[in-house]
């Protein structure tokens, strides 16, 4: 196929997921199939909320089923890097209603 | 099939691609396949004051089961061809 599908340049790499129940978790990706089910490694939550910074809850290794996925994003180290977590205040994402 | 080639026939242009969780993301098309997954480039959060989730995102794949709408250059949509394109897919080929 002419266009590059899939998530093979992603592999190796720190990707950041947001899945349907609008949870977002961090991670490095380490394999993925045509159904979009991840594994990630070294994986960690972050939790936004309005009342205090971004929380970050350490998961470790974790496979993500594919219908759970919404975007998986190419996180760039060096914006990630000056990104103050501890002032970050949003609404959580909400769900995806089919 | 026929929004497939439709979307190939796109790739390199700006779109903004809206999600069925309200999220609107917005960048260049970089590719899309058989599920109608989307892969974009330069991407940017449309409101990121109020979603700053992607703020350190710049290139992603968006999974074709929550696109809600993507919405198109103004030149991007050739009306008559698609027409013609639809009712040949509605007539089974």
């Amino acid at each position: 196929m002419a266009t590059g599908l899939g998530l093979e340049s992603l592999v190796d790499q720190t990707i950041s997921v947001i899945t349907n129940d609008g949870r977002n978790i961090v991670g490095v990706l380490r394999g993925f199939d045509q159904a979009t089910n991840l594994i990630l490694d070294e994986s960690h939550e972050r939790v936004y909320s309005t009342k205090e910074g971004v929380q970050q809850l350490v998961l470790g290794l974790y496979i993500i089923r594919g219908d759970n996925i919404s975007v998986v994003g190419e996180l760039d180290e060096d914006l990630d890097s000056n990104l103050d977590m501890s002032k970050l205040r949003a609404h959580p994402l909400k769900p995806v209603v089919h | 099939m026929l929004f497939f080639s439709y979307f190939k026939d796109l790739v390199g242009r700006e779109v903004t691609v809206e999600l069925k969780n309200d999220l609107a993301i917005r960048g260049t098309l970089h590719s899309v396949d058989q599920y109608l997954n989307i892969k974009l480039e330069n991407t940017r959060v449309v409101d990121e004051d109020k979603y700053p989730h992607m703020r350190s995102v710049r290139n992603c794949f968006i999974r074709g089961s929550v696109v809600r709408y993507v919405q198109l250059p103004p030149d991007g949509v050739d009306i008559e061809l698609l027409h013609d394109a639809t009712r040949r897919e509605a007539r089974g080929g």
